[in-house]
């Protein structure tokens, strides 16, 4: 008898206490850094695309949400002819960014992208490229692949010896 | 004492219960949200106040299904009884000196009468659906109602004892030295429980069950046949409030304030009572609901009743 007036009197001591609800559109909840939300596809420090089109995005996506087709510039950089995201589709894993090879993929502390209309959900390119280098602001890949490129020939990466020259007996 | 007003008072007070039954709709909604540590509507108007109205819209908009397998006459019939007996039960209420439909000198019999009725309300709603939880539900209800009836009607008779009377304004009346809560304890705590237990809320709200029988006798309604059984709860429950404002704590007697603020003052700090009796304590058994009824509460009622008698038969 005694506990049922006591719990009576516990949740009645609830009225002071502080809610726990986060008044959502006023008040915004703290995304940490890390966050999966929406993706985006990053530029060099120096304004490229770092996206070289190797397909490793859309072959390792769960729900097969990615989409591309890879091209050569003139200068023979891969990059990718389209590039485009389903994001009804999407699931915010995060495997996408774990497999890119040159952080051109990354997701972001954002997960307001309600639309009226589902075609709206599906990001092209221009959609999902953003202007700066994203997490890792000093990185280029083709600065420190061994790739050789228009303007950049092999052993010229940064922190690369020159190529062996495998027909010489010296050392 | 009758209203000087009739057509106004029965106008007036129609208007005015069925405003406060929608209105605890989301009194309801908001204060189990404040035990909860949560803010419940807020967003529909200030306070969340318009939540009602778009509550209300959304009701009368749905469409007025009938179960093919229903009994077709009884299942309509039976969301309006109980809608019909809470509020010719709100014609003997006294909500202050002038403001009342009618004041018979049986008021209080009146009202445990009505109350009875309300049950075929809830008995005929789970027959009628034909389905096996319907019906469930509806035994629950008709075993709850009759056991909790007895000594519901036994709960107030120390009172009507005290003020030697039957007519609602007479026991408010005989209050103006002391509410009737101070040599009534026992019964108003009966009265309160078994209140409860006649409007079927929670902790008592076997006949509804969710989490066992879908939802009880009405779980074949839906638009505004379900929203009558909604609203009539609801009733009920502005309705047991102010019968223990009246029989218990003085009704409209009061300083200051005028007596109808002060009855409203009163009704409310009961409505949010059951609210918060319903925030804290769980559903128990059906067969220990049915034994605390049989075996403890009505044996107390009877004592209860026995000790006024002898109390009154000796002050005489």
């Amino acid at each position: 008898m005694l506990s049922i007036v006591e719990t009576i009197w516990r949740v009645f001591t609830h009225a002071f206490r502080k809610r726990v609800t986060v008044l959502y559109p006023e008040e915004k909840p703290y995304l940490a850094p890390r966050y999966r939300g929406r993706i985006i596809l990053s530029r060099d420090p120096d304004g490229g695309e770092r996206c070289v089109a190797c397909y490793l995005c859309a072959v390792v996506c769960p729900v097969d949400c990615i989409a591309l087709h890879a091209t050569e510039d003139e200068h023979g950089r891969r990059y990718p002819e389209f590039f485009r995201i389903n994001f009804s589709r999407c699931i915010f894993c995060g495997f996408c960014e774990d497999a890119c090879p040159t952080y051109a993929i990354q997701l972001t502390p954002d997960f307001e992208m309600s639309e009226f209309n589902r075609q709206n959900m599906v990001y092209e390119k221009e959609h999902l490229l953003i202007s700066g280098p994203g997490k890792y602001p000093g990185y280029n890949f083709w600065n420190v692949s061994g790739v050789a490129i228009g303007g950049k020939d092999k052993g010229q990466a940064e922190n690369e010896g020159r190529p062996v020259d495998v027909r010489s007996l010296l050392p | 004492m009758t209203s000087p007003y009739p057509i106004a008072s029965i106008l007036g007070i129609l208007f005015a219960s069925l405003t406060i039954a929608a209105g605890l709709i989301w009194l309801e909604r908001r204060l189990l949200a404040l035990w909860q540590d949560r803010y419940g509507p807020n967003r529909v108007g200030p306070f969340g106040l318009a939540q009602v109205i778009a509550d209300a819209i959304k009701i009368f908009f749905k469409q007025d299904w009938v179960a093919p397998f229903a009994d077709k006459p009884v299942f309509i019939i039976a969301p309006a009884i109980i809608l019909v007996t809470v509020l010719l039960s709100f014609a003997v209420v006294p909500f202050a000196p002038g403001i009342v439909v009618s004041d018979p000198n049986i008021a209080l019999l009146f009202f445990l009468g009505m109350s009875s009725l309300g049950a075929y309300s809830v008995v005929l709603a789970g027959w009628s659906s034909n389905n096996k939880y319907a019906l469930l539900g509806s035994l629950r209800a008709a075993a709850q109602l009759l056991s909790y009836e007895v000594f519901m009607g036994l709960s107030v008779m120390g009172v009507v004892m005290l003020a030697g009377s039957f007519q609602l304004s007479e026991i408010v009346h005989a209050q103006r030295g002391l509410w009737f809560v101070v040599p009534q304890f026992l019964g108003f705590i009966l009265f309160l429980i078994a209140g409860v237990a006649e409007t079927r809320r929670l902790p008592f709200d076997l006949p509804e069950a969710e989490s066992e029988l879908v939802a009880g006798f009405h779980s074949e309604y839906s638009g505004m046949k379900f929203g009558m059984f909604f609203v009539g709860e609801y009733l009920g429950v502005t309705l047991i409030s102010a019968m223990i404002t009246v029989l218990f704590f003085g009704g409209w007697l009061g300083p200051v304030l005028p007596p109808v603020v002060w009855f409203l003052l009163k009704m409310f700090f009961f409505i949010s009572f059951f609210i918060l009796l319903r925030a804290s304590l769980p559903r128990p058994r059906f067969d220990q609901l049915m034994s605390w009824a049989w075996k403890l509460l009505l044996p107390l009622a009877l004592l209860n009743l026995i000790v006024t008698g002898a109390v009154v038969l000796l002050l005489a």
